[in-house]
């Protein structure tokens, strides 16, 4: 059988995020990375493999990004993928959840997988849907956020917390699963691995190798508009305190709670 | 114009969520706005009386489908598909939570509908309905709009204000085929309480430990703190939670409690969205993280960056030493 993981890359977590007033889209010219998230779908997918509970031939990582994306496939590699497809084509600039769902789900099609697994949220767009949409597209069963996942024949058990709690549920694969970062604890690559990564098998596709129609996804094929950008309404500062000496810290904050009579 | 299809979440026993409420009364007076009508939609167990009671938040009418499973998001996409496409809606609006944001998703794909999520706010303009819907850590409001209908909007944890205005609701049931694929997935167990039953919203301080404890250990440095003031208690981010750290009870956030203490001392907490959600009313907030760069700085009134394992125990004891 066969995993797809679906992974993003993000500005770095040390980038100060911003949206290009001119297009209005995110701002990707600084430090990017992989979507820390998407580690953990992949390690998730990872120990599948190496485990004997599923008979999985194949882990796939599968991106739609501008170039500088096969970095971040590069690293799923790294991390245990196989191999990778990248689809990448200027149509797809400023596709929403709509459009880069619809496209996803051809690139997914084209690869047949009995598995697909993501990440909890992007780290840049925290929509924390693709997952759902997705599922749908591929008329397969799915569930997001979860944090455990037990074979049972073709069915898994996977858990969950939602409003009420936790909720065990069964899918019958083929099924799209988003994990939640406490699902495992993803390894760190080897040195191997990395230097290896760049020879694993990296298929590039523009949206034509897939049967992406152009009008369907980018700006022409969102249904999404972004009207305006405001600010949030001003907050006054907190008072940042960095420990040096902990002895004074401390005596800093009890003199901060005892002044608003909170000791 | 079409109206506003509420979907009213429950506990599988008609006791609707009250982000769900808030959802209703502010679908009913956005389609007022819009000249047009606000309806519910509820699946599995829920009496009439139950699915009525739902006027009282300003809808008219009640879509009830009792075959469908409550819990699960693609037999509701089925059912609330249907009945935006046959009753031509042209917006669908969940609270927050979890479920609200499977099911806007279902629907994005189901019906070619531009969707936003993690909004605070919806305003009428031009005679749509435009999204208030904060991004890049809450740094920026992006005002969004649909250019076709129907629209998705998936509400933030609390960003609608439950309001009661007296009526009752005409109940319709309706029967759904579900898609093949809506089948396929099964709930075994709903709503399972992990961990002990703890009382986390009587407290006036509030310690909220994250991750960064390290391990289930360190919430018994965080339980000392909590004990060093006056009427403390201790809570948690989903990270631990899930983890098995500490009771799902003392979870704070999107899928967790809402509190609104005298102090939250969030340690080793990074600040996430989802967890801000739920304590951001807090009266005052300090935290203690490791990293400078961490989110939950952004919204506290009193941040010390530092090792969390030197600065507790030092604050547990002077705070100690004063009581006596
Ligand atoms: C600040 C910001 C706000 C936005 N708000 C909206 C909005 O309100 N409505 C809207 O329709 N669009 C919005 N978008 C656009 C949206 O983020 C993109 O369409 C994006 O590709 C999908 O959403 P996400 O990354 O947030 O996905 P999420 O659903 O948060 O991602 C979950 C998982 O899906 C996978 N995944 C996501 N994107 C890709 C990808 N390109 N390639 C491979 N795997 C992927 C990863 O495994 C990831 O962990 C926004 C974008 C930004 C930058
Ligand atoms: C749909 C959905 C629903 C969610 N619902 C919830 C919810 O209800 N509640 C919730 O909390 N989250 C929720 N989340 C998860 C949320 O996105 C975050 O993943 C989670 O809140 C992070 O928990 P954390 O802060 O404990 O962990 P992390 O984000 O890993 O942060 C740990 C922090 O500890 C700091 N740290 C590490 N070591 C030390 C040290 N020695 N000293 C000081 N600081 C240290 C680090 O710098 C870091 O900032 C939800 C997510 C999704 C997608």
């Amino acid at each position: 059988m066969k995993i797809c993981v679906l992974v993003k890359e993000v500005p770095d977590a040390a980038v100060q995020k911003r949206i290009d007033p001119q297009t209005m889209r995110l701002d990707r010219s600084g430090e990017n990375n992989l979507n820390p998230f998407d580690t953990h779908a992949i390690e998730a997918a990872v120990r599948f493999k190496e485990g004997d509970e599923l008979p999985v031939d194949e882990v796939v990582a599968v991106t739609m990004g501008p170039d500088s994306a096969q970095r971040a496939l590069q690293k799923a590699v790294a991390l245990g993928a196989d191999r990778s497809v990248h689809l990448c084509d200027d149509a797809l600039l400023g596709s929403d959840v709509c459009a880069t769902g619809k496209a996803l789900a051809k690139v997914l099609e084209s690869e047949n997988p009995d598995l697909v697994l993501l990440g909890q949220q992007s780290d840049d767009g925290e929509c924390y849907t693709i997952g759902a949409v997705v599922a749908e597209h591929l008329k397969m069963p799915s569930l997001t956020q979860v944090v455990g996942i037990e074979v049972e024949g073709d069915k898994l058990k996977c858990e969950r917390q939602a409003e009420y709690g936790y909720d065990t549920v069964a899918l019958t694969m083929p099924a799209v699963i988003s994990v939640g970062d406490a699902i495992n604890e993803p390894r760190y690559p080897s040195l191997k691995a990395i230097m290896g990564a760049k020879k694993k098998p990296l298929d590039t596709k523009a949206i034509g190798d897939v049967g992406i129609d152009a009008a369907e996804v980018g700006d022409t094929g969102s249904k999404t508009t972004v009207i305006a950008l405001n600010e949030p309404p001003a907050k006054e500062a907190g008072e940042i305190i960095e420990d040096e000496d902990t002895a004074e810290t401390v005596e800093k904050i009890v003199a901060w709670l005892d002044e608003r009579k909170l000791i | 114009m079409g109206g506003i299809l509420v979907y009213a979440l429950h506990d599988g026993e008609g006791n609707f969520n009250k982000n769900s409420l808030g959802a209703l009364s502010e679908a009913t007076s956005l389609a007022s706005d819009l000249g047009a009508e606000a309806a519910a939609v509820v699946v599995g167990n829920v009496s009439d009386d139950q699915a009525q009671s739902l006027g009282n938040y300003g809808v008219t009418k009640v879509y009830r489908a009792s075959d469908v499973p409550e819990g699960l998001a693609q037999p509701i996409v089925d059912v609330m598909a249907k009945i935006i496409q046959d009753d031509g809606f042209s917006y669908a609006l969940f609270g927050g939570g979890l479920l609200g944001f499977e099911i806007g998703a279902g629907l994005t794909a189901r019906l070619d509908a531009g969707v936003t999520m993690e909004v605070t706010s919806v305003k009428v303009a031009d005679g749509k309905l435009v999204s208030e819907r904060p991004i890049l850590g809450d740094s920026q409001i992006a005002d969004v709009g649909y250019v076709s209908e129907p629209g998705i909007i998936i509400g933030r944890l609390n960003a609608f204000d439950v309001k009661e205005s007296g009526g009752t609701a005409e109940v319709v049931d309706v029967n759904v085929e579900l898609s093949e694929w809506s089948t396929r997935a099964e709930m075994i167990t709903r709503g399972e309480q992990r961990g002990e039953d703890v009382d986390i919203e009587a407290a006036d301080v509030l310690i909220g430990g994250g991750r960064g404890l390290g391990s289930a250990e360190g919430f018994d440095a965080c339980e000392e703190l909590a004990g060093a003031f006056p009427n403390g208690a201790v809570a948690a981010t989903r990270a631990v939670v899930d983890a098995g750290w500490y009771p799902y009870a003392a979870q704070i956030g999107q899928t967790g409690k809402t509190v609104a203490p005298k102090l939250y001392l969030a340690v080793g907490v990074s600040g996430a969205i989802q967890h801000k959600v739920g304590m951001q009313n807090s009266e005052a907030i300090i935290a203690i993280n490791k990293d400078a760069n961490a989110p939950i700085f952004e919204f506290s009134d009193l941040g010390v960056v530092g090792d969390l394992n030197k600065i507790m125990p030092k604050l547990t004891e002077a705070l100690k030493a004063r009581k006596g």
